[in-house]
């Protein structure tokens, strides 16, 4: 059988299972503010409760460059991966012993400490980065490396899910990251950096 | 004496699995809870409104289904159609012949294990790989997921790392990080190396038509970061009318499912990968699945089809954690396994018809479910159809006898004073099959039979049988 005669099949078996129903259920009425947590962001400023939230998926808000490359040389992460059109106005704060590469080789994926790409919004309520394909450089620069940095400009952060559902917007592939890459597979203990980066940062600008 | 085949494997299931499951389940359902009634203020009402979304959408599949078609091939998707488990892997093989593809790595997609795409795949000369980290220890081996969500809940990290060092990941270590860091770099490479990236989904907009998946490892992420051919298989009741109501489950979901506020990795795929962007696949197809969905739809209990594949009815009920997911002998385990796997046997449903039957029908499946799907009423109607349909139930004690007796004072009374032999009589000699099963592993109480009768008696005519409540003439006083 070929997929259409499959496409027929199917959907006259649907019909012909839902033809004795005789009122179908309707769709209900709701809005999505029920989908809130409550007492998340009251008055508070979208940042604040941002860094908070990040902090508790174990991710990391920095709002200072310097900061940033103090915290990568501490650890000696020190080769990775910059978006081209990111790399000119961080360039001036990374010595020396840095080696940053522009553009990002897939046959040297285990090169890369750490990835700086843009985000394209972040969610305050969940301590979410929003990337999408529009802004990111590279999809695996953004996850390969073990530290990855998402860009996130501070005026783009929803406060909520349902506000972050509603400026989804026409990219083809949005992603929402919260926190590091981790599983609980082996006896429910918590592991992170398993496919994609290991520790997550979020440069506020 | 035979026992119904989910209960034989409940008897002889390792005392090691069955405290590995009971652990890891009963985890899972306490943080769930603390979760969603810190954060809400009516969580059930989400849950109810959630439910009435996806009733509305399975009651409305024939609109749906051609309207998410449409918008797919809109957003450049090729659209496919199976209508069995064997249609679905044909259409995935097609796909990679075409493509002169001979590489595939996988997301965690319960579809492609009801197909067993891998195992098919992999015979007609594919490489299929699992990256989910559970189900790539599930598959190097040969084992079966037994969760819908934590894959090998019935492992344990020793059992883990021995397989790890017979497929040459390692010397033998068994520490959790090492394990997941192996399985890091060997993975790595292999996505690289595909040509395709295989996922499911877990909702799809019929507004958007977007695709949305969840996953906390990173590995569909990976999938379509690495691959330039992405084929999702989706079961046709994954549907949700809007992106508006996208909010709402995503936040039932990670909820329910592993008690977080959001899974780490939230993908929301509308079409092959920008022009602009380097990386990631340049063509994508989806394939709708039925394989027995439509019977499910035929049914009085169609309401199983809201399921969102959340796991939290296994975490939470108590035969699930003693029997654990194996028992059930199917892709779906616990209390939605026990509704959804008979009735997708369609006309061989009789082979699974054991499984309504193992339940306390307690409830707890019903209170915790994100869709609210009455659970335990489904397995009513599915053990009334197994006896309408003449289902043999061995280990069910024959009930003939006992209302015979119940029906006749007299031969009630006497069969109480007569029960007092049963005290004396060594087990193997007493005359249920049913009862002598049960003392195998318990030891029965001394038969009071006919205290209740005395007790009654010495009551009579005091309508009150409450020691605290007043009697009738003090209520009647106090009006
Ligand atoms: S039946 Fe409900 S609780 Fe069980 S897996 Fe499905 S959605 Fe979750």
């Amino acid at each position: 059988m070929s997929s259409s005669d499959d496409r027929e099949s199917i959907l006259s078996r649907v019909r012909g299972a839902l033809a004795p129903l005789h009122k179908r259920a309707a769709m209900p009425d709701y809005t999505t503010e029920l989908a809130v947590m409550r007492q998340m962001m009251g008055s508070r400023d979208g940042l604040v409760v941002f860094s908070e939230r990040l902090a508790l998926v174990n991710a990391i808000a920095l709002t200072d460059p310097v900061a940033l490359v103090a915290r990568l040389r501490e650890n000696k992460w020190l080769h990775g991966y910059c978006d081209p059109a990111l790399w000119p106005a961080l360039a001036p704060h990374f010595g020396a012993d840095f080696k940053v590469e522009t553009t990002y080789d897939r046959k040297r994926v285990d090169d890369y400490a750490f990835g700086i790409t843009r985000a394209v919004g972040a969610i305050a309520e969940t301590g979410t980065i929003v990337l999408n394909d529009a802004t990111t450089s590279r999809r695996l620069g953004a996850l390969t490396p073990w530290v990855h940095i998402a860009v996130v400009e501070r005026a783009k952060i929803f406060s909520d899910l349902p506000e972050a559902v509603a400026g989804l917007g026409q990219d083809t592939n949005v992603i929402w990251v919260t926190g590091p890459s981790k599983t609980a597979d082996v006896e429910g203990i918590l592991i992170e950096g398993v496919h994609g980066p290991g520790i997550q940062i979020a440069l506020v600008v | 004496m035979r026992f119904q085949q989910i209960d034989q494997f409940a008897a002889e299931l390792k005392a090691d699995t069955r405290a590995a499951v009971y652990d890891g389940s009963k985890k899972g359902h306490e943080k769930r809870t603390k979760l969603l009634f810190d954060e809400y203020a009516d969580p059930d009402r989400l849950r109810r409104i959630a439910g009435e979304v996806k009733q509305h959408v399975v009651e409305n599949l024939d609109t749906y289904l051609p309207q998410v078609e449409a918008k797919l091939k809109a957003n450049g998707v090729i659209v496919h159609w199976a209508a069995t488990a064997e249609a679905a892997n044909q259409a995935v093989l097609g796909i990679m012949r075409a493509r002169g593809a001979t590489k595939m790595v996988k997301a965690k997609t319960m579809v492609s294990e009801e197909t067993e795409l891998a195992h098919f795949l992999e015979k007609h000369g594919m490489e299929a790989l699992e990256t989910d980290l559970g189900e790539f220890i599930v598959q190097i081996d040969g084992d079966h997921p037994s969760h819908i969500v934590k894959p090998i809940i019935h492992k344990n990290r020793r059992e883990i790392a021995t397989s790890f060092e017979k497929n040459g990941l390692g010397a033998y270590n068994d520490d959790p990080q090492t394990i997941t860091r192996r399985a890091r770099h060997f993975l790595r490479h292999k996505y690289l190396e595909a040509d395709v990236g295989l996922t499911g989904a877990n909702f799809v907009s019929a507004e958007s038509g977007r695709l949305v998946l969840v996953t906390n490892e990173g590995n569909s992420r990976f999938c379509l970061a690495a691959t330039k051919c992405h084929i999702a298989m989706v079961g046709i009741e994954k549907i949700v009318p809007r992106d508006y109501d996208l909010a709402l489950f995503l936040n039932l979901l990670a909820r329910s499912g592993t008690a977080q506020e959001l899974t780490v990795y939230t993908e929301f795929i509308s079409g092959p990968k920008s022009p602009t962007q380097p990386d990631g696949p340049e063509e994508m197809h989806v394939i709708f699945v039925d394989n027995g969905r439509t019977e499910v739809l035929a049914s009085d209990c169609r309401d199983i089809l809201r399921c969102i594949r959340c796991g939290a009815c296994l975490n939470v009920c108590p035969v699930y954690r003693q029997a654990s997911g194996h028992a059930y002998r199917s892709v779906y385990p616990g209390p939605v396994g026990a509704v959804l796997s008979p009735l997708m046997m369609g006309d061989k449903f009789p082979q699974k018809a054991d499984l309504p039957k193992a339940s306390s029908l307690c409830g707890a499946c019903h209170e915790v479910c994100p869709v609210n799907i009455p659970i335990p009423d489904l397995l009513l109607r599915l053990r009334n159809r197994a006896k309408e349909e003449n289902v043999p139930s061995p280990g069910t004690p024959p009930m003939g006898a006992w209302a015979l007796l119940a029906s006749q004072p007299t031969a009630w009374r006497a069969s109480l004073f007569g029960g007092k032999i049963i005290n004396y009589l060594p087990t193997k000699l007493l005359p249920i099959p049913a009862l002598r099963a049960w003392e195998a592993k318990r030891s029965l109480p001394a038969w009071r039979g006919g205290e209740f009768r005395k007790w009654l008696k010495t009551r009579k005519g005091r309508a009150d049988f409450s020691p605290t409540a007043p009697s009738r003439a003090e209520a009647k006083k106090a009006d």
